[in-house]
């Protein structure tokens, strides 16, 4: 009973702010103008396809990046002595405390043509090379914005990964590729799961980022459904209907990567 | 116009949350006013506060002022029961709108006897939108031109179609919003800015897809940043953020294209609902005085339709061809009436056609 009351604020708010706004998400993308039940929005989606396909290919190459950069880094983090440890996360942290928007920005005046990127290549006589409004420079953005997520799970679990265990592990005479393949690998799967989940759906849905870095030619879906709702036209309808699809698109996703990491750590065992 | 100070607002939002808390006189009547950022007087060295000042002289009058970055996000605000505000001052088309919804409250003009200081120009059938006048305040106006940086382009800028100049590839920026954009495609083509003609649509999606190679990217306030460090060499915009740029970075110039193009007047309205009328009344015509104006034209950049501002203005301003151009320039522009919501539903697709085009 005790618990129940416990978890009243939480359900509350869970209701309030997830639930009531996804049913509203699901009943708009379903009725149009004139609150009719109609289907008319998903039939409507052909000309968002491209743009989705290349939000998903966007996100897995920055997620991919996010994990070979943080993986490594949580390791070494996680082995260091505590008081450099926590510098490291300071450092990690303090780009957080600006906004995320004038972060972006900032990368917006790093990479222009004039940018101070290619301002200092010029003073060798280098480039101006094109960084902005490239699918790269869209990468960088997310990247950069998203890295601390993956960190910071990885860096949580390894933590807890007992130094005896590896340890025991080259004892009995495992080389350095075998423990980390066989040990360290499976003790840091539940950190890799949330890691790509916190970096992977942010990514998908992203809109500043590419509207600043991309230029006309790296639309993501989260530009296209912005514009629905903030566009010339009001029309929540069609965003929704699209919001509901790059849902159910995260939602298989995520679920065969759970499934994927599941047979792995069957295979592990054995 | 919409400058969309995204940063600026943002921290506004934030001062307006803890202004909720703090503020709570029983006696004092608070009057919602919500504004494009960087579109007042507010702060900054030197400026006069006409928020402070409006306080100052009603003193049981306490105004929350906030910022939203464009019209289409005010209007889905209010549409969507998100936000009550009793003043606004949203664009001519946005005006029409909100008034063929019955969203805006029919103004008592005794309390706003400053709008007599409104010139003819925007009074009475010159304002599409409005033409009795009797929901809105002309706040301030001007035009759409190509801002262009004078070192980097050296052909005249005089006609629309330098926009779509291969020579300049990857060096053109284009508004990313749908109204604006066929606005110059429908005038480059010699079509009306508030055609309905579903052909003559499809033609400037046509004329706008083409477009897309030369163009580096679809902005809207990046433009201050691409423009003033010189990323980019042309771009649409309005005149009054023209000025404003060009006091950063002095190559930039500003060219009205000779087939025409948008005048724009953004005016004040009060939202229907509101439970302090008189005083947001009071407010809209306290922005009338010749003090407050002046003070808002000259931060802003943007032209003054109030004709005790405008003799008040300094010569080299009332001069200035960008913010006052001449009548035979003024004579080809056309103002944006509100579209059936057919027509914006087309443009608005035809608008995500064009962006999402690849080829």
């Amino acid at each position: 009973m005790k618990k129940k009351i416990a978890s009243a604020p939480y359900i509350l708010w869970m209701a309030l702010f997830t639930v009531i706004p996804l049913v509203l998400v699901i009943v708009f993308a379903f009725t149009n103008e004139n609150k009719e039940f109609t289907v008319e929005a998903f039939t409507k989606m052909g000309q968002f396809i491209p743009s989705l396909i290349k939000s998903l290919k966007l996100a897995l190459i920055s997620t991919v990046i996010c994990f070979v950069l943080a993986y490594p880094f949580s390791y070494i983090m996680s082995r260091s002595a505590e008081h450099v440890q926590r510098r490291m996360m300071m450092l990690i942290m303090l780009p957080m405390w600006m906004s995320f928007l004038l972060r972006t920005y900032s990368w917006m005046t790093l990479l222009e043509k004039n940018g101070l990127i290619n301002r200092f290549f010029g003073l060798f006589g280098l480039g101006p090379f094109q960084m902005i409004n490239t699918e790269g420079a869209v990468v960088v953005g997310m990247v950069y914005n998203f890295l601390p997520f993956m960190i910071l799970p990885l860096y949580t679990v390894m933590l807890k990964i007992d130094k005896s265990v590896i340890e025991a592990a080259q004892d009995l005479g495992s080389n350095s590729f075998n423990v980390i393949r066989k040990v360290i690998l499976p003790l840091s799967l539940p950190g890799i799961i949330s890691g790509i989940t916190m970096v992977f759906v942010p990514s998908v849905g992203t809109f500043m980022i590419s509207r600043m870095l991309g230029g006309n030619e790296n639309m993501l879906i989260g530009d296209l459904i912005e514009k629905q709702f903030f566009g010339n036209m009001y029309n929540p309808y069609l965003g929704s209907a699209v919001s509901l699809l790059l849902m159910v698109i995260i939602l298989i996703t995520m679920g065969i990567i759970n499934l994927f990491d599941d047979e792995e750590m069957e295979g592990m065992m054995i | 116009m919409k400058k969309m100070s995204k940063l600026v607002s943002l921290a506004l939002c934030g001062c307006m949350v803890l202004g909720l808390f703090a503020g709570c006189d029983s006696d004092k009547v608070t009057i919602n006013v919500c504004n494009w950022g960087e579109y007042m007087s507010t702060s900054g060295a030197g400026d006069i506060d006409v928020i402070q000042k409006f306080e100052e002289k009603y003193p049981n009058i306490k105004v929350n002022y906030t910022t939203i970055p464009s019209n289409e996000e005010l209007y889905a605000k209010i549409k969507s029961g998100g936000a009550a505000y009793d003043v606004a001052i949203p664009s001519d088309y946005m005006i029409g709108r909100l008034i063929d919804e019955g969203m805006l409250e029919k103004l008592d003009f005794a309390n706003i006897p400053n709008f007599a200081n409104v010139m003819d120009d925007f009074k009475g059938d010159k304002v599409e939108f409005d033409p009795t006048n009797e929901y809105s305040v002309p706040y301030a106006w001007g035009t759409v031109g190509i801002i262009y940086n004078s070192k980097m382009v050296d052909d005249p800028v005089d006609s629309w179609d330098i926009l779509w100049n291969e020579k300049y590839k990857d060096q053109i920026l284009m508004f990313n919003n749908s109204r604006d954009a066929f606005g110059i495609a429908e005038k480059k083509l010699g079509y009306s800015q508030n055609t309905t003609s579903e052909e003559e649509l499809r033609a400037c999606m046509e004329e706008l897809k083409k477009q897309k190679p030369v163009v580096q990217s679809y902005v809207m306030d990046e433009i201050f940043n691409k423009m003033e460090g010189g990323s980019a060499a042309l771009a649409p915009y309005y005149a009054g953020d023209a000025i404003t740029m060009a006091e950063n970075n002095p190559d930039l110039k500003f060219a009205i294209p000779k087939e025409g193009t948008n005048r724009f007047i953004d005016s004040m309205v009060v939202f229907k609902g509101t439970k302090h009328k008189k005083e947001a009344e009071l407010f809209i015509n306290f922005m009338c005085e010749t003090e407050i104006g002046l003070a808002n034209s000259e931060v802003t950049g943007y032209s003054t339709p109030l004709k005790n501002v405008y003799d008040a203005l300094d010569d080299d301003v009332k001069n200035n061809k960008i913010a006052y151009p001449d009548q035979s320039v003024l004579e080809k522009c056309e103002s944006f009436k509100n579209l059936p919501t057919e027509t914006n539903k087309l443009m608005d697709e035809l608008w995500m056609e064009i962006i999402t085009d690849n080829n």
